[in-house]
């Protein structure tokens, strides 16, 4: 059944799909630590993107697998350092609503 | 990738992934959010095992579904507030956000089904354990120390920058 083969394009759709949410999610909602959350989603796309050319196009080489675990390694990093600016604005601003982080605004 | 079982699996667990990631974008309570994007985290690390990348599918259930996830939870409890429910979800830039989505997905759309991909019809050898360690400590070796040396910056950026403050410096603001 050709019609049904899964090829790259499947993946790549959805990746792009996912993306779009996360990106939808990370203009349009106030709370910061939602915003990290639709980060997270945007970073798993491309996580999905990385492992599926590795899987397609270069399945001996590991490339794409070992750029999705740099990948990984960043969005831990940013996950920590993010969560530990909120919750310090929220020390000082008792808010995490990003309409009211405004003081670098002149 | 023409089994049948494989062509479901796909199927299931898109629709699993983006429905998981629409409920991330459109729960109203935090911690719905947080656990549907442990959902969706899972779904993902099932497809890494669709798509032959075991390690990367154990690691992603071990650094996302387990760390990330908890830590999302330490950062909502320790933030939320009882009156953040009865606000707007959303900000004042909804249709801009809508129209710059819009181009995004119909760019890549468009893109990807132009797209002529040079499959190879090789497979991803068996123990992909083996191969990410001998390449990550031969090849990739520079990348991966500096990897090393930015989760060093950021935990210790983390502690300072979550540290208690004094009691004293409270009323800055």
């Amino acid at each position: 059944m050709p019609a049904l083969a899964i090829s790259p394009t499947n993946f790549v759709l959805l990746a792009s799909v996912l993306f779009a949410i996360g990106l939808f999610g990370a203009l349009t909602r106030k709370n910061a630590i939602a915003v990290l959350m639709c980060i997270e989603l945007m970073l798993n796309a491309v996580n999905i993107n990385l492992i599926a050319f590795s899987r397609f196009v270069t399945p001996q080489l590991f490339t794409g697998q070992i750029f999705a675990i740099f990948v990984i390694t960043v969005a831990a990093a940013e996950v920590g350092v993010g969560l530990a600016i909120i919750i310090n604005i929220y020390r000082h601003r008792l808010s995490v609503n990003l309409d009211d982080f405004d003081w670098l605004k002149w | 990738m023409t089994s049948i079982y494989q062509v479901g699996a796909f199927w299931l667990i898109s629709l699993a992934i983006i429905f998981a990631a629409i409920m991330v974008v459109a729960s109203r309570q935090l911690v719905h959010m947080v656990l549907w994007l442990a959902v969706c985290f899972i779904a993902v690390a099932s497809m890494y095992f669709l798509l032959d990348a075991d390690y990367l599918a154990l690691v992603q259930i071990m650094v996302y579904a387990g760390a990330v996830s908890i830590m999302m939870i330490f950062g909502v409890m320790l933030t939320q507030r009882p009156d953040l429910k009865e606000c707007l979800l959303f900000n004042n830039q909804l249709k801009l956000a809508t129209l710059v989505v819009i181009v995004v997905l119909a760019l890549t759309g468009g893109l990807t089904y132009g797209a002529r991909w040079f499959v190879s019809g090789a497979t991803v050898p068996a123990d992909t354990i083996a191969h990410i360690g001998t390449l990550l400590l031969s090849k990739y070796v520079i990348p991966f120390e500096v990897a090393a040396v930015l989760l060093l910056v950021a935990l210790i950026g983390a502690i300072v920058l979550a540290k208690e403050v004094k009691p004293g410096a409270r009323s800055r603001d």
